[in-house]
């Protein structure tokens, strides 16, 4: 397959080019390779629960031999799918909150409270007392009680409370308020193990339990703690594409998805005395670049660059020009061993749930990160001068990112009008007709980056604003998409209208994946505000994940459907398409349950349509389609406005 | 585009701040750091920033770190041609700090100078002005203002704007000047009367001077809608949703302007320019569009108005001059004058009374007797003006309280003015106004209209008879005084016993939540506005309305005045927060207040009396608090034993804290006070054997006793008999 079908970003085409001359494997030859792929396991009918299979279920033979037939089948591995992808998430906030708490304690000296006025909100939110108490106090209260939604014996998720009263009144009638994250999983995996569940609607009723989890809770709780550790996201400008790696620069990559590490290292990379030694050894300086979530913290809080989303993890090392790549968390591909083995980049593990065999292992402890993190770059500059020849490409574009709910609220309104009214109203007036949620990873079944450009793209010209996460995010930022300049330009007039007033580009970077919290907290926040229906399933919203790869995705979309939102993945990503039942209950009757549900398309274009027509319906439903005269208000009327 | 509004906004911003560095920097040199700074007689310090911030500013000093702490932090980077940074919400951050940079510009300037009141100027309004005129903004009789910044075109342009604003009651708050000159200026030129009574105030000639503007409203939510200094989210929401203000600016917008303009965003307020600058249309800070812009004169008005999502019910009234509650205070000198009645000049009086049904021919206006154009101009002639009204609703107990609409009816007609009433009326037409055609058949028109207006629901038809002959005139002001006498001896001698329903008042619970009065014919609400017969009428003409029968039920106590039905009431419509209160006592359970109140008595312990102070006095009393402080103390709908708000009318009642012994226990007023209710005060003394005018002599004023201790030494010396009753407490 020739470089251009493989990607639609030029920086990528050329290094998938250059490997191929070089004779290096990436994914893509990978795929190839793995071509063609097994159709049981892509339709979800291939069940290796139990050792009287694996069984797959056909015309000839539709039951497994326990009996379990294909709907039970293909509930069970989108359960577990799930299940996986919600304990990726909640191990990631366990993970923050642990260092939360140990930074509390003086454990972690490296780390501080950077933003201590959301610590003080979420303490309210908590139920934490902050009279008269110390910072440290009030955190280490936050931090246990945090940790122990992970694995508390009795209640329910507290984070789940922010959702409209009415969405919690339809989690509680259908039993699924989601609990402790570890229980949920658990019982997902208990339930799907052989012989336990088998009705495939009380399966997927647990999906959404066990996602919910995840979304209102241990996501959730990632993305609260790591904002008030490390700072809430407000925007900031930042380069995105293979084009920041520097010639001249010691360059060290950070992939993965935990800011505990990246944050540490861009401090180290800082340090005068990092700096005076990487000048000693030639360098012009430190350059921390990152690639897939992990550059998305580091973008939304720090302007530090992004090399590439996740298919761009084996390309940045084979320009010759990486010092060093730290990973931690998910989406590591192994394939990065043999890529760094043939350039002098040297590839390091930093947590003891991920290693990688035959690759150096230097553990990131709390409690001497930086000293660590300095290792790391010492490392990394000592490697300087083994670096061979260098080819980079060419190509980056400026992004801005760092919008957080805090931001998107402030930017509406500034330290004294600070709020979503102005999003609310022009949803309501119809210059933007709705909000669309493009997440997601790159799949190298699908031309890396074109869909999720395309479908933003269809989806701003036709005055839909955008919020993106993940490696969606990074892939809208290299075709200068989150680009308030560039971007303008490709947005309908009214959504146009409404960025030239907040200064806002049409599609809103919101952070890494597990950031979706973000998306769901802001759209909890526009049923607040009111004027668009009191639930978010009245909402003109809908989300969509066309280059799916991570279990989480499906963890992700589970917990927006859920949530009350349309979702929409790419027809041959999404491994349910087995069962006609499980299919016609999760893209039809689901809604009913839940007002939301999945649908399929792989089509970007058409994707936008399905989404648009969806924004319409909901702008119907909610009256806000029929123009209506301009009210004018007399005393009677101002008196019976809140204030 | 906005973003070139927001890059001209933040370049202002940075101008302005640097002004206020200057001339903050100029004052502390001159007067030193301690030095106090103040807007003359105001409780609400700095009120821009002591709203937003909470911040009570008091010397120099305060202003500097106002300047490190709270203007530095909001102000924002340029903003970028390229790759720019959302600028909305900076945009606004900085228009805040513009708006606290000119607060500091224009207090220094009282210390200073130049004097911001000059010339035609007014500076910062006081807290008599903003009580008297804010309520307007709440009540709905101001339906918002115009911050009109700059210049018209011309001087008639300049009239006919001021002109449309006033037909439409909304102020014009006035600041900044464009091409040499400013809109109050050519309103003087074009013969425009300025001042709060024709709702055209002049606030300054720099743009600095529109904070006189955006303070007013920031009091007014700190004043009447019971919002915290320092809650800024409410006190801009409560200006979005009940203030209906906007900015007009008239001629070229500078980098200042917008600044300004933009902290005007934070209160709702929106800009409406004449000039062609950028617009900003989509909605959300403010109600509808932010900033709209080349709108040509003539409409410029109703633009604003719709912009701002105000509807204005303009009474259309077939008189050839305009009819607005703006109108009301404007003078009629004799220079303007084409001819007057009454005024001790010729025999006038007023006079409405209740006729049976069928006697009432709605609409008809009679003319009995010659007309104005019979006059040469400068002239005079008798007026008698008798109202006949008739409805199923109509009590004769009303007939003073619509009589007493005569004044303000009358006032509100564009050249016509009002004074007095009864048989001491007085009424001048203006050259200007008969010119338009008026003649006395109009007065007729004008007052059958605003009564089927005000008070459709108590009356069916009006009709109304005009004499202008001097021996009808004076035949039937014999009539008409009889009738006087007999209302006169009615109130005089209804007392509280005599009636079994006293009224509540709960108006002003929109900002004092807790707070109810309740109103007996022997104690007038608090703000002077409302007589027991009054409250009785509105709760005639509005059922529902905030005044409400409540029958007294068993007395508990006679002397203090409680009764359990009033107590029942009580806490029901407070929400809980007063369970009993006296209606003639200020120690034991005392009416709460809500913050109108004309008078605060106090106790002043040591002299075993009190002190009352009036609104107006703006000076020290000897209770060491200024009225503006103590109407922090008192107010707000709590109960404050020893404190109580009042009206003037009701210092002479009998009921008059009557538990604590009435008058006998004043011991301390303003010579204001004393002069202003002297004649009744001396009757009342008089009545309890006190010695008339020689009590008078007893009660200290400012001349005589400024502290406690002073007042105790003067009463001693004079001999007031508040010496020897028993202690209050």
């Amino acid at each position: 397959m020739e470089p251009k079908e493989r990607s639609s970003n030029k920086a990528s085409q050329e290094m998938i080019g250059r490997m191929a001359e070089a004779g290096q494997q990436n994914a893509w030859d990978r795929l190839e390779a793995q071509s063609p792929q097994c159709g049981f396991g892509k339709q979800g009918i291939c069940c290796r629960i139990c050792s009287m299979g694996p069984c797959r279920t056909t015309k000839k033979a539709p039951l497994g031999v326990c009996g379990a037939d294909v709907d039970t089948i293909v509930a069970r591995n989108f359960l577990r799918a799930i299940a996986a992808g919600v304990s990726a998430h909640s191990d990631h906030g366990r993970t923050v909150a642990e260092v939360f708490l140990a930074t509390a304690k003086g454990e972690a000296p490296d780390y501080k409270f950077k933003d201590t006025t959301k610590l003080y909100k979420l303490a309210e939110e908590l139920g934490v007392k902050t009279k008269d108490r110390q910072i440290n106090e009030i955190a280490e209260d936050i931090g246990k009680i945090a940790l122990a939604e992970f694995g508390k014996p009795e209640g329910t998720q507290l984070m789940a409370r922010r959702a409209p009263k009415s969405r919690q009144e339809i989690w509680k009638k259908l039993g699924i308020t989601p609990r402790a994250v570890d229980r949920e999983v658990t019982e997902s995996l208990h339930r799907s193990t052989m012989g336990v569940d088998q009705d495939y609607k009380n399966i997927i009723k647990h999906a959404s339990r066990v996602a919910l989890a995840d979304g209102w809770g241990g996501a959730m709780l990632a993305t609260e703690l790591q904002d008030v550790l490390f700072g809430t996201p407000y925007p900031g400008r930042g380069e995105v594409n293979m084009g920041v790696i520097k010639s001249d620069q010691v360059n060290i990559i950070v992939h993965g998805h935990e800011p505990i590490l990246s944050e540490m290292i861009a401090a180290a990379s800082q340090d005068s005395e990092m700096l005076a030694y990487a000048e000693k050894a030639g360098s012009k300086g430190i350059n921390v670049a990152g690639t897939c979530c992990t550059a998305n913290e580091l973008l939304m809080r720090h302007g530090i660059p992004i090399a590439g989303n996740f298919l761009d993890q084996e390309l940045v090392i084979a320009t010759g020009a990486i010092e060093l790549m730290a990973v931690d968390v998910q989406c590591i591909m192994q394939g990065l061993t043999t890529v760094a083995q043939c350039y002098h980049t040297k590839l390091i593990t930093t947590t003891d749930k991920a290693k990688i065999h035959g690759v150096e292992h230097i553990p990131m402890d709390e409690a001497t990160a930086l000293t660590t993190a300095k290792k790391l770059v010492k490392m990394a500059i000592d490697n300087y001068k083994n670096r061979g020849d260098v080819y980079i490409p060419n190509e980056k574009k400026p992004a801005v990112g760092g919008f957080s709910f805090e931001s998107i609220n402030y930017m509406l309104g500034g330290r004294f009008r600070a709020s979503f009214r102005p999003l609310n109203d022009n949803i309501i007036n119809g210059r933007i007709r709705g909000i669309a949620g493009i997440v997601g990873c790159t799949n190298p079944k699908v031309q890396q980056d074109f869909t999720h450009t395309t479908l933003v793209r269809e989806l701003i010209k036709r005055d839909v604003l955008v919020l993106t996460t993940g490696c969606a995010t990074i892939a809208c930022g290299k075709q200068g998409l989150t680009n308030p300049k560039e971007a303008l330009e490709l947005a309908g007039p009214g959504l146009r209208e409404v960025c030239e007033t907040v200064g806002m580009p049409p599609v809103l970077a919101c952070g890494s994946c597990v950031d979706n919290s973000r998306l769901l907290v802001s759209c909890a926040e526009i049923v607040r505000e009111g004027g668009l229906g009191d639930d978010l399933s009245a909402l003109p919203v809908a989300g969509a994940c066309l280059e799916s790869v991570s279990e989480k995705a499906i963890a992700i979309g589970q917990y927006f459907v859920a949530s009350g939102l349309l979702v929409i993945f790419a027809k041959e990503i999404l491994p349910v398409l087995g069962s006609e039942n499980v299919c016609n209950y999760l893209f039809n009757d689901i809604e009913k349950d839940l007002g939301g549900r999945w649908a399929v398309e792989s089509d970007p274009v058409k994707a936008a349509e399905m989404m648009l027509q969806h924004i319409e319906a909901k702008r119907d439903a909610l009256g806000i389609n029929v123009k209506k005269e301009r009210k004018l208000y007399d005393m009677e009327e101002r008196r019976a406005l809140t204030v | 585009m906005s973003r070139i509004i927001a890059t001209s906004a933040i370049n202002g911003a940075y101008k302005i701040v640097g002004q206020a560095k200057e001339i903050l920097a100029k004052a502390i040199e001159q007067k030193g750091k301690d030095c106090k700074v103040e807007f003359p007689n105001t409780g609400y310090y700095i009120p821009i920033i002591y709203s937003m911030t909470g911040r009570a500013v008091e010397t120099l000093a305060d202003l500097e770190q106002v300047m490190d702490e709270e203007i530095k932090p909001l102000m924002p980077e340029p903003v970028a041609d390229d790759v720019w940074l959302p600028y909305l919400g900076p945009l606004l951050d900085a228009g805040m700090a513009t708006l606290f940079a000119e607060e500091i510009i224009e207090a220094c300037k009282y210390l200073i100078g130049p004097n911001p009141v000059d010339d035609i100027w007014l500076g910062a309004a006081d807290d008599v002005i903003l009580r008297e005129r804010g309520i307007q903004f709440v009540d709905g009789s101001a339906p918002g203002f115009a911050a009109i910044v700059g210049a018209a075109p011309d001087v008639e342009t300049a009239v006919t704007i001021a002109r449309k604003c006033q037909e439409r009651s909304l102020y014009v708050f006035m600041a900044a000047h464009h091409n040499g000159t400013t809109f109050a200026e050519q309103l003087v030129e074009g013969g425009v009367q300025l001042g709060w009574d024709t709702r055209l105030v002049p606030f300054g000639s720099e743009i600095s001077a529109a904070i006189y503007a955006l303070g007013f409203a920031s009091r007014a939510a700190l004043s009447f809608g019971g919002v915290q200094p320092g809650d800024f989210r409410r006190n801009l929401l409560y200006n979005k949703n009940r203030v209906f203000a906007f900015v007009m600016a008239l001629g070229e917008v500078t980098d200042e302007w917008y600044a300004t303009a933009a902290g005007a965003i934070n209160f709702g307020f929106p800009t409406i320019a004449d000039s062609d600058i950028p617009e900003i249309l989509p909605t959300g800070v403010c109600t509808y569009e932010h900033v709209v812009s080349n709108i040509g004169h003539d409409q410029i008005v109703e633009k604003a108005i719709e912009v701002r999502g105000l509807k204005i019910k303009v009474a259309h009234i077939d008189i050839p001059v305009a009819h607005s509650p703006a109108f009301e205070g404007e003078r009629i000198r004799k220079d303007d004058m084409y001819c007057e009645f009454g005024g001790q000049r010729t025999p006038a009086f007023e006079w409405l009374r209740t006729q049976d049904i069928s006697a009432v021919e709605d609409g008809k206006i009679e003319v009995n007797g010659p007309d104005v154009d019979s006059l040469e101009e400068g002239g005079k002639m008798p007026l008698g003006i008798m109202v006949e009204v008739a409805g199923r609703k109509m009590q004769p107990d009303f007939e003073p309280v619509l009589e007493r609409q005569i004044h303000t009816f009358m006032n509100e007609a564009q050249g016509l003015w009002h004074m007095g009433q009864r048989d001491v009326n007085w009424v001048r037409i203006s050259k200007g106004a008969f010119k338009a055609g008026f003649r006395l058949q109009h007065i007729g028109k004008l007052l059958h209209a605003m009564l089927h207006e005000q008070f459709s629901s108590i009356i069916d038809k009006v009709q109304i008879k005009i004499y202008s002959e001097e021996e009808q005139v004076l035949k039937l002001r014999e009539q008409a005084q009889v009738v006087y006498a007999k209302r006169d001896a009615r109130l005089a001698g209804m007392t509280d016993e005599d009636i079994d329903t006293f009224y509540s008042c709960t108006l002003c619970q929109s900002f004092a939540p807790n707070h109810i009065c309740v109103v007996s014919p022997e104690r007038p609400g608090l703000c002077g506005a409302y007589s027991w017969l009054d409250c009785r009428a509105a709760y005639e003409i509005t059922p529902s309305g905030p005044n409400q029968p409540i029958s007294k039920g068993n007395s508990i106590d006679p002397t203090i005045g409680q009764w359990d039905k009033v107590n029942e009431f009580v806490v029901k419509s407070s929400g809980g927060g007063v369970e009993r209160m006296s209606q003639y006592s200020m120690i034991i359970d005392p009416m709460t207040s809500c913050g109108c109140f004309e008078c605060i008595a106090a106790v002043l312990p040591s002299t075993g009396g009190i002190m009352i102070v009036n609104r107006e006095y703006p000076e020290m009393t000897p209770c060491g608090m200024k009225f503006s402080t103590l109407a922090g103390t008192v107010g707000g709908g709590n109960q404050t034993p020893g404190f109580i708000g009042h009206s003037k009318h009701y210092i002479n009642s009998k009921k008059f804290i009557a538990a604590e012994g009435g008058i006998t226990r004043i011991v301390w007023m303003p010579k204001m006070l004393k002069e202003d209710i002297k004649e009744t005060l001396i009757k009342r003394a008089d009545e309890l054997g006190l010695g008339g005018e020689e009590f008078l002599a007893k009660i200290a004023d400012e001349t005589s006793a400024t502290t406690e201790e002073e007042v105790l030494e003067f009463i001693t010396k004079a001999g007031h008999p508040a010496t020897a009753l028993e202690p209050m407490f």
